[in-house]
């Protein structure tokens, strides 16, 4: 049997609260702290929980694949699933999590999950209040991140062993899930949660925590978050830490996320307008010092080049060409300020040779 | 004792810049308890220091005494890789990018054993001494330099980071969080660290003249502070080879740059004084002295383009800035970097003499 303390590993933080010492509850992630330990809990996917709802009822389930953005309940979803099927105390025994981003090799396929998937349950564990139907559960969280090879290798895995073993695959983008794969799935669609939802979760953590803040907080938080539940909630937890016993307000949110304020875009911003070398490499000298993330400047420069009425299209498109390759090349691991320096100048130069 | 080390501000209350930031750290770690912190910024803000600091706070005085200790662990295909550690009883520090591609196995080894064991040594206590320890059931992995790592290695922190939570926290040093993947940072409480400004940095310069009973001119702390660019390490020790120059200071007295600095300077000098292939091969030379001198080679291209420009038209800048961003890229995806930097050289000589051409005959 595979040892489970090894492998289960999204859920470690309820699943295993026993093992080591619980850690204080303000420093819980409310991540994980408001889960939804239930499918009824999933905010914003009626579609998709009322399909599982009639999985539970009857006990019969085929293999998943779950899709969508990240922060929309995926993961959440399989495991409120299978927390609901095999209630609590079984849970442990009958799922194997991989979070594949770490094994995702065709040896991990070969070896681990067949072995999992082998393994017949017994009845005997049958517990009053759950349907604790007779297979386990393989969730492979991020499988699109899996080569195409481990992914092959596990198509005979899914049918051999389907007696005992359903798989829940996740991902964020379904096409880079094999064809035979993703046909041998009913596939769930995940769609970014709305502001509706997020507002009303989001207030609900407020109210459980404690945390000040305001409406135009909260809206805040879900206009910077752009309907990943996650990065709300953690953006939140954050400020409310960081800045403890202080009303959150829009401000603070923006410096947790690492946000670039206006004033600062803005300084650069008229260094490229104004054409002067000079000025650029003064302007680009602050921003290294100021020690924000470039990557999030070069988002930034992209929406204020669109939006810009006096720049022609043309131009513009050699601009957001020259964003997208800095881009790549700090992917690459490149020198920051010379990438800047050169960004800024074909702008100017964009800009001012009409 | 270099005046860096020996003025280094060794808790929350005596950090001279960002006051601000400091209050909020403080009210943060108040009963000792910290969310994994990612510090960002450029080079000679203050991360570390505050890093420290933000220890001596919440661990007590037992966070400063420090020994250094030599890890070597194996890798899978039987390399045996070093990796210097400096520990107290409550935390460690490294910087696992030491160990170049096999960052990995510093991350899902070493780290991992830390931050699986520690839990049960804090807990257990040893001299009772101070009480702060027994309340506090997790020690702190401080990780600098997280942005040299390999993408694996960031992703393999990911799972530590998330199932070790009760008996670790991660403190995470970096200068670029664009090079921290998005899982990571989003793990973090993200804090930045703005380079000081120049006011901040002549303060700072003058209380450190004061403790060492010296007269600093404004002027020259000024200078300091401008040509130091903002890095309070760099103005300090600038400031202490002012001191080693002469003294008392004289208000036009010369700052003394880096060797490596002035050498750069020289080249570019050269190089925009005659382009040829006899210049060329000299410049090659100067590029190897660097970097056998262990200058990376990418600061030396950043430096060189800086340099460059400062003898140039405003019209050629950007042609110059378009080539160093290609030729810095080209740096990262190729193994051989003196390649690079001559080809760099050598393009920059080409656009050089076809303006001059185009120009003047």
């Amino acid at each position: 049997m595979v040892d489970v303390d090894d492998v289960v590993m999204g859920g470690a933080a309820d699943t295993k609260p026993a093992a080591q010492q619980a850690p204080p509850a303000r420093l819980q992630p409310w991540v994980e702290k408001y889960r939804p330990k239930t499918v009824d809990d999933v905010a914003h996917q009626d579609e998709v929980t009322n399909t599982l709802k009639g999985a539970i009822a009857t006990g019969v389930l085929p293999h998943l694949l779950f899709y969508g953005p990240p922060g929309t309940g995926k993961t959440s979803t399989a495991l409120a699933l299978a927390r609901t099927l095999f209630g609590p105390d079984t849970y442990r025994d009958r799922i194997l999590e991989l979070n594949a981003s770490d094994e995702r090799g065709i040896k991990v396929v070969r070896e681990k999950i067949k072995t999992f998937a082998q393994v017949a349950v017994g009845r005997a564990t049958h517990q009053a209040g759950y349907p604790c139907p007779p297979f386990k559960v393989i969730i492979l969280d991020e499988a699109d991140t899996m080569t195409p090879d481990a992914q092959s290798a596990l198509r005979r895995t899914m049918e051999t062993y389907s007696t005992v073993t359903r798989f829940c695959l996740i991902c964020n983008y379904v096409t880079r899930i094999i064809e035979p794969l993703a046909s041998r799935c009913a596939k769930f669609r995940f769609s970014a949660l709305g502001q509706g939802a997020m507002l009303d979760r989001l207030s609900y953590i407020s109210r459980e925590e404690d945390v000040k803040i305001a409406a135009d907080g909260l809206q805040a938080i879900v206009d910077l978050s752009g309907g990943d539940m996650r990065k709300a909630v953690t953006a939140m937890q954050s400020a409310s830490q960081f800045y403890a016993g202080a009303e959150v307000t829009p401000e603070v949110l923006v410096d947790i996320a690492g946000k670039i304020p206006a004033e600062v875009k803005e300084a650069l911003w008229s260094a490229i307008k104004s054409g002067s070398y000079n000025k650029i490499v003064a302007a680009v000298d602050d921003f290294m010092s100021s020690g924000y993330p470039l990557s999030t400047l070069l988002e930034d420069m992209q929406e204020a080049t669109v939006a810009d009425t006096t720049i022609p299209d043309h131009k513009k498109a050699d601009i957001c060409r020259r964003i997208a390759e800095a881009d790549r090349c700090l992917i690459d691991g490149c020198n920051e300020e010379l990438q800047l320096l050169d960004l800024a100048s074909v702008a100017a130069r964009s800009c001012c040779s009409q | 004792m270099l005046w860096v080390d020996k003025h280094r501000p060794k808790s929350l209350d005596s950090l001279d810049v960002h006051p601000e930031l400091t209050t909020r750290l403080a009210a943060m770690s108040e009963d000792g308890e910290i969310p994994h912190l990612l510090f960002y910024g450029p080079a000679g803000s203050g991360k570390k220091t505050r890093v420290l600091a933000l220890l001596k706070r919440i661990y007590g005085p037992g966070a400063e005494r420090v020994r250094l200790e030599h890890r070597s662990f194996k890798t899978p295909s039987n390399r045996v890789v070093e990796l210097t550690t400096v520990a107290s009883n409550y935390h460690i520090e490294m910087s696992p990018g030491d160990a170049g591609i096999y960052d990995r196995y510093v991350v899902q080894d070493i780290i991992k054993e830390i931050a699986q064991n520690r839990s049960i040594s804090a807990s257990m206590g040893g001299g009772g001494s101070d009480d702060k320890k027994s309340k506090i059931g997790h020690k702190v992995v401080v990780l600098v330099g997280v942005d040299r790592l390999t993408k694996q290695a960031q992703a393999g922190l990911r799972r530590t980071m998330e199932r070790y939570t009760s008996s670790c926290r991660l403190i995470l040093l970096c200068h670029s969080p664009s090079k921290v993947i998005e899982p990571v940072r989003s793990r973090c409480l993200g804090v930045r660290v703005p380079a000081p400004s120049e006011s901040e940095v002549c303060s700072v310069l003058t209380s450190v003249c004061r403790k060492e009973s010296l007269t600093l001119p404004p002027a020259l702390a000024a200078r300091v502070a401008k040509v130091s660019k903002r890095n309070l390490r760099r103005a300090v020790l600038m400031i202490e080879a002012c001191r080693v120059q002469q003294y008392p200071f004289s208000e036009d007295q010369e700052v003394q740059m880096t060797d490596w600095e002035n050498y750069i300077t020289q080249l570019a000098r050269e190089v925009v004084l005659e382009q040829s292939p006899r210049r060329l091969l000299e410049a090659r030379e100067k590029l190897y002295e660097l970097l056998t001198n262990c200058i990376p080679a990418d600061i030396i291209l950043k430096t060189l383009t800086r340099e460059l420009v400062k003898n140039l038209d405003c019209k050629l800048w950007g042609e110059v800035f378009k080539w160093a961003a290609f030729y810095e890229h080209r740096l990262h995806m190729g193994s051989k970097e003196i390649l690079h930097l001559e080809a760099f050289v050598a393009k920059f000589m080409s656009i050089y003499k076809a303006y001059i051409i185009a120009e003047f005959m």
